[in-house]
């Protein structure tokens, strides 16, 4: 169903020419339906000692993958377009989409259903091309159990190689553990995370004024398969909602705007929807972090952070009056921040916030057994467009974070995102030092990231370090996992600056020896 | 070092050999903890602060270094500046003296070859204490050349802390003068270390170190007037020696050559006022020598007779020469002399001619508390000092003597020039206490030999060579500092040696009777260790407390701890990120150079006031009423004004005491702004009893915009105690854009002409005549 056919009367607003998802619907013919069943995890507050817990489970998730991406391989070798023409049908369908912060995270629980004659090992996911653009992560998980006994089994999600569906709708392929027999069903949990998909609208503000903002989706789920029966739950930051597409039925619930239930929509059918609401979270993005890892032998892991973050919402416009800002912090500069937390790994030490022109006195660190916390302030409270730079460094014992493997290679198991709490960084950069004298690097990340190598020299090196550097862009919270470099090292390679000194400062006194001992005076 | 030296002496005991090595060894020992105390007693701002550029100009270097240590020496040298002076731009390469720059790259560029990634603003921070340990090791060269070892070491110790020269070196002051004081002292200890030796490997490289001084600061001219004032002291007391004449004429040929070679000198060094003494000298040395030379050759009575033609000859030629001299020097309009010099020959001369000099708190003449703060119980040692080096005078105790006399008089004329005091007094003082040691100490050995000699007659036992020996060695001692001092000369002339070693027997003869009673030497030198005592706490205290404080973070302690006042930086730093790259910022221009350097935004005017009528400019938008400050400004191409307030926090140097001269500097150069016009009854006030004129001039405007609603309708100023006289007024022409968290620097932003104009074109037709009075105004404007 579409609002252009219109077997619904989807309202057709203006703002929907932009995204302009004209639909086309394929096929009506009857699909399998399997039937999904959502995971759902709390994937912001995954924190470095949870993360470190499930590092086998990454260890054991990253085989998995290559198992079932082999194994995807396979099905789609036998059924490269047939996957998709394999009568599947979603059931219910259910999303929740939070839009509380600046980073939108969307929970979808889908129950597929395999109605045709031959079993489906992939179940796809169709996203419109605006929100693919945007898609920073996405999760796929198993239920299996009923409600009691619920047990997750994390699920492989990676961009189809189908070709684009109508409107260069992406596509996503979720691969089932087994195959989905004909007429079987499984409930599927998929998360996905959205980046710098709130438009400011105003674009520039004031300071006195609030920050609003447009949210573009659409009430129908975009699917290439027929969904059944589907509702949408939109979670807005505050009951204050400016205005919202009407899909009948849709209701608002303080700060929740319910979209559906529809029943029976054909594949891709879509219906643009368009929220605009207040939200006054900060906006923080940081442009471009580019981490430092440098691990020293000698005990201690030197980490450094350098930030570009600005503030992302509304553009601030006119003056910014000191006054307002401290006498009413509730009306005035409401969509500007002044603190970031950086939650950094415990028994961290040394820690430093400065940028380019010196220490920035405006932080606190509380150190615990579990996290520290290190609350900082940028010189200036960020208003709409404001930018600032800083650099923060801190220095971890090496026995957390470093580990020698069964086979004698020595790895690193460090957090791979950025530290800040509810942050988007547009690219991100880790340059793992490793000590002179390693070799055979190689890196072990749960997703896919662009890796480099480079050559390092500091403290009197001759060879020089090697550098891993890992490049990804549109990094979430959710990207804050561990990563693994692993390499050869031999310990004796610890030894060859102190030797060199030594054995300068030796041959510098023979030299003064030999000098003082020697008669080069030309008259005699 | 020393080491050789004694070697070389005449054969001695092999017991007292091995402890003069062993005391070669614990000098050298204890030089190089005064190295480390040089270093380390400076280091009180990064650990209380943190590791940053102190103050203003050193931010400025620091520019430079970055800029050197990017884009390479060639760059720099025709380095033209435009993000200073707009619309004029800077040549910085040709204007700045190079040699801290480049001492601080070197030290970078070694640094980084060897792999050391320390960072170019580490290098800069740490470049004056590491210069401070070398001025420190200078100075014991210095003094011991002069007065031997045991005062070299003591005059190094004292300069190592004397908290004039750590005012000026703490980790951070990145400044000329930090270097400068190393090379002014080793330049000298040079000429006295050829003053000594005749030789000229040592001339050679005083002219090196010449070259460096005139790298590194402009007060190389007080070597260049200073050394030929000795040279001529020296052949006035009928001195004149070859040595005087290899270590003289060296420098001034060689030495002005070098000269010439830095940018910001170059043909300045045969041209100003301020070198002809040198050459003056240089032709006077030579006319001496070849009296000499002609008194050798000739019989006595032919002598006389070729004298007295010369000298009439001479004084004909004479005459001319200083007619065309003065012809030449009266011919340049600040009769040779630049605005500086002037001021230190005439104290007053800044004061009543250049304001812009007079304004720089460090140009004022000092106070006397500013002696003690700086130089403490230095102060009261330095007379004794004196007398010790007129025992004997030689020619390097002559040349400390007369350093002295110089840089107590220059210091006398403007503050600043303390620095150059310290030296001279540290090495007095520390001959003044070597002496009183040394003194003290042989009183009480004297004291112990004659109490053991007593004792082992009373006990009958039979070591005739003990009781002889510590008086034995003392006068060993004794021999062997004199045998030291003439070495050099038995060196050159034996005739020298003749001259020195009478008085120098003279003075064994007459340290005889220099034995004190021994309580009053344990007394004595119970209290000199005591002043020890407290020189090394007040220096302690003012290297921690006075001298620390980068100026551009302040702290304040109040009951509930450490307020941190950064706001500097909060304002530098925003507009760094938050501006347009080519934006042109206006300030005072005070806040000149840290502008450029820490917000990398053009400036107007800054620190290096070199031209009086761009400040002019800026002074005459700050103390004109609104409009005619954007017509100012807008002509400059501004678009954001920064002023200092210390209203809120109390701080006192901002800008609104500095207001005053700004008008003075403004009207010096615009006479449409008058002083007067802002004092009520010759009292400078900002409450509401200030004159209009002041209540509307932009900086009054700009300081006080909306600060009554921070204390509820009052408006206390807590700088100036007193409520302001305009609460309430709006701006028309300018827009605040920042303001930091302490109000202590407040960025406006000027507003676009558009705005003005929209809504008036109506009344610009039936408002023609008050067009004309506009345009009337117009003409202040000095850019028009």
């Amino acid at each position: 169903m579409s609002y252009v056919v219109g077997a619904c009367g989807g309202p057709n607003k203006p703002f929907c020419k932009k995204e302009g998802f004209v639909h086309c619907s394929l096929r009506t013919s009857s699909l399998t339906i399997i039937v999904l069943h959502i995971f759902f995890r709390r994937l912001g507050s995954i924190l470095s000692e949870k993360a470190r817990l499930n590092m086998e489970v990454f260890v054991a998730r990253s085989r998995l993958t290559l198992i079932f991406s082999l194994f995807a391989l396979f099905s789609l070798s036998s059924s490269s377009l047939s996957s998709s023409t394999t009568e599947l049908q979603i059931l219910t369908a259910e999303r929740r989409i939070d839009l509380a912060s600046h980073i939108i995270r969307v929970v979808l629980t889908l129950k597929v259903q395999n109605d045709g004659t031959s079993a489906a090992s992939d179940v796809l996911l169709a996203f419109p091309p605006a929100q693919a653009k945007h898609l920073a992560l996405i999760q796929a998980a198993e239920v299996a159990g009923k409600k009691r006994k619920k047990s997750l089994h994390p699920l492989d999600v990676k961009p189809s190689n189908h070709a684009d569906g109508p409107n260069g709708a992406k596509f996503y392929s979720i691969s089932l553990r087994n195959p989905l027999g004909t007429g079987g069903s499984v409930s599927i949990d998929v998360s996905y995370v959205l980046t710098q998909s709130l438009e400011p609208f105003p674009v520039e503000i004031r300071q006195s004024e609030p920050q609003l903002v447009l949210y573009r989706d659409s009430a129908l789920i975009l699917s290439p398969y027929e969904i059944k029966q589907q509702t949408t739950v939109i979670r807005t930051p505050s009951t204050k909602v400016e205005s919202f597409t009407r899909v009948e039925p849709s209701t608002q619930l303080r700060t929740e705007l319910k979209y559906g239930p529809y029943e029976d929509q054909p594949s891709f059918s879509y219906s643009p929807i368009l929220v605009h609401f207040e939200n006054n979270n900060p906006f923080a993005v940081v442009e471009e972090l580019v981490r430092e890892i440098e691990i020293s032998h000698w005990g201690s892991l030197q980490v450094t952070e350098h930030y570009t973050l600005v503030h992302n919402g509304a553009r601030h416009k006119g003056g910014f009056s000191r006054v307002e800002y401290q006498s009413r912090p509730t009306i005035s500069g409401v969509a500007s921040f002044k603190h970031l937390l950086v939650k950094l790994p415990p028994r961290v030490h040394s820690v430093y916030y400065r940028d380019n022109i010196g220490n920035i006195s405006t932080s606190h660190l509380r150190t615990g057994y579990s996290k520290s916390e290190l609350e900082i302030e940028p010189r200036y409270p960020l208003l709409g467009g404001w930018k600032a730079t800083f650099v923060i460094g801190y220095g971890i014992p090496l026995e957390d974070v470093l580990f020698e493997s069964d086979d004698g290679k020595r790895y690193l198991n460090f957090s791979f995102g950025c530290p800040i709490a509810e942050t988007l960084v547009n690219k991100i950069t880790n340059k793992v030092v490793l000590p002179e004298g390693s070799k055979n690097p190689s890196v072990v990340v749960p997703f896919s990231v662009e890796r480099r190598a480079e050559t390092s020299y500091s403290y009197l090196d001759i060879v020089g370090r090697p550098v891993v550097v890992l490049e990804k862009e549109n990094v979430v919270p959710e990207h804050n996992v561990l990563f693994q470099v692993y390499y050869d090292f031999h310990p004796m390679s610890m030894l060859a600056e102190p030797l060199m000194l030594t054995s300068v400062f030796f041959f510098l006194f023979v030299a003064a020896l030999a000098y003082i001992h020697m008669d080069i005076s030309i008259r005699k | 070092m020393a080491v050789p030296v004694d070697n070389l002496t005449k054969p001695t005991p092999p017991s007292s050999t091995l402890r003069f090595a062993f005391g070669n060894v614990i000098a050298f020992f204890i030089l190089l903890l005064i190295g480390v105390l040089a270093f380390s007693i400076r280091l009180f701002s990064v650990i209380k602060y943190e590791s940053v550029i102190h103050e203003f100009d050193p931010y400025f270097n620091y520019r430079v270094t970055q800029f050197l240590t990017k884009n390479g020496i060639y760059d720099f040298w025709n380095w033209f500046d435009d993000r200073t002076w707009y619309p004029l731009g800077r040549v910085i390469g040709g204007t700045v003296y190079p040699g801290l720059t480049l001492t601080a790259g070197t030290i970078w560029e070694v640094l980084q070859s060897l792999n050391i990634p320390l960072s170019v603003e580490t290098v800069c921070v740490f470049t004056a204490p590491v210069f401070s340990a070398f001025a420190a090791w200078a100075t014991y060269l210095l003094t011991k050349e002069v007065k031997g070892t045991g005062a070299g070491l003591t005059a190094a110790v004292l300069l190592a802390m004397v908290p004039s020269y750590i005012s000026r070196s703490v980790a951070g002051s990145y400044d000329n003068e930090a270097v400068a004081i190393f090379a002014l002292i080793f330049t000298f200890y040079l000429y006295i270390k050829t003053l000594n030796t005749g030789s000229l490997f040592y001339a050679t490289l005083n002219s090196i170190a010449y070259f460096y001084m005139v790298c590194s600061w402009g007060g190389y001219t007080f070597i260049i007037n200073l050394i030929p004032m000795h040279v001529l002291l020296c052949i006035v007391t009928g001195r004149y020696s070859s040595r005087l004449y290899i270590a003289y004429a060296p420098l001034v040929v060689l030495g002005t050559l070098l000269a010439a070679l830095v940018p910001v000198v170059g043909f300045n060094a045969v041209m100003t006022s301020e070198h002809f003494a040198s050459f003056l000298v240089f032709i006077v040395i030579h006319v001496v020598a070849l009296a000499y030379y002609i008194k050798g050759i000739l019989s006595p009575k032919m002598f006389k007779v070729a004298a007295t033609l010369v000298v009439s000859v001479g004084l004909v030629v004479c005459c001319a020469v200083v007619a065309i001299l003065l012809a030449v020097v009266a011919s340049s309009p600040t009769k040779g002399w630049s605005g500086r010099s002037l001021s230190l020959l005439d104290p007053t001369y800044a004061s009543k001619y250049i304001p812009i000099i007079a304004s720089v708190s460090e140009h004022q003449p000092p106070t006397w508390p500013s002696y003690f703060m700086d130089l403490n119980v230095l102060a009261f040692l330095v007379p004794a000092g004196i007398i010790a080096c007129f025992a004997p005078l030689s020619d390097a105790s002559s040349f400390v003597i007369l350093y002295l006399v110089m840089s107590v008089y220059f210091s006398g004329v403007m503050v600043r020039l303390m620095l150059v005091l310290a030296p001279a007094a540290c090495i007095m003082s520390g001959i003044a206490l070597s002496e009183a040691f040394d003194v003290f100490t042989r009183s009480i050995k004297f004291y112990i030999s004659n109490l053991s000699e007593f004792l082992q007659t009373d006990a009958g036992d039979t070591l005739p060579g003990n009781n002889v020996s510590p008086q034995n060695e003392v006068l060993k001692n004794e021999k062997k500092e004199d045998t030291l001092k003439e070495r050099p000369s038995r060196k050159n002339k034996k005739k020298e040696k003749e001259n020195i070693e009478k008085p120098s027997v003279k003075s064994k003869t007459e340290k005889r009777p220099l034995v004190l009673p021994v309580e009053a030497s344990f007394f004595a030198l119970f209290l000199t260790v005591l002043l020890g005592g407290f020189y090394v706490v007040h220096s302690v205290w003012a290297a921690a407390e006075a001298y620390s404080a980068p100026s551009i973070v302040l702290t304040s302690h109040s009951h509930d701890g450490l307020h941190v006042f950064d706001d500097f930086r909060e304002a530098y730093a925003w507009l760094s990120h938050n501006t347009e790259v080519d934006d042109k910022v206006a300030s005072w221009w005070d806040y000149g150079y840290q502008t450029t350097a820490m917000a990398n935004r053009t400036v107007i005017v800054d620190n290096n006031t070199w031209n009086n009528t761009h400040i002019a400019t800026v002074g005459t938008a700050m103390s004109s009423p609104e409009k005619a400050a954007w017509e100012i400004f807008n002509s400059l191409d501004v678009k954001y004004v920064l002023v200092v307030f210390g209203g809120l926090v109390g701080y006192p140097s901002d800008d609104i005491n500095k207001f005053l001269w700004m008008v003075r500097i403004g009207g010096g150069v615009f006479p449409h702004i008058k002083e007067p016009d802002y004092l009520r009854d010759g009292q400078y006030r900002i409450d509401s009893q200030a004159t209009p004129t002041m209540l509307n001039s932009l900086m009054y405007k700009l300081s006080y915009f909306r600060f009554v609603e921070t204390d509820g309708g009052k408006g206390y100023d807590r700088v100036r105690r007193t409520e302001i006289g305009k609460k309430y007024f709006k701006l028309t022409h300018f827009e605040e854009v920042f303001t930091t968290h302490h109000w202590m620097v407040r960025i406006y932003k000027l507003k676009p002409q558009k705005n003005r104009i929209r809504g008036k074109t109506k009344k610009s037709k039936s408002k023609t005549s008050s067009t004309t009075p506009r345009s009337g105004t117009v003409k202040k404007n000095p850019w028009h």
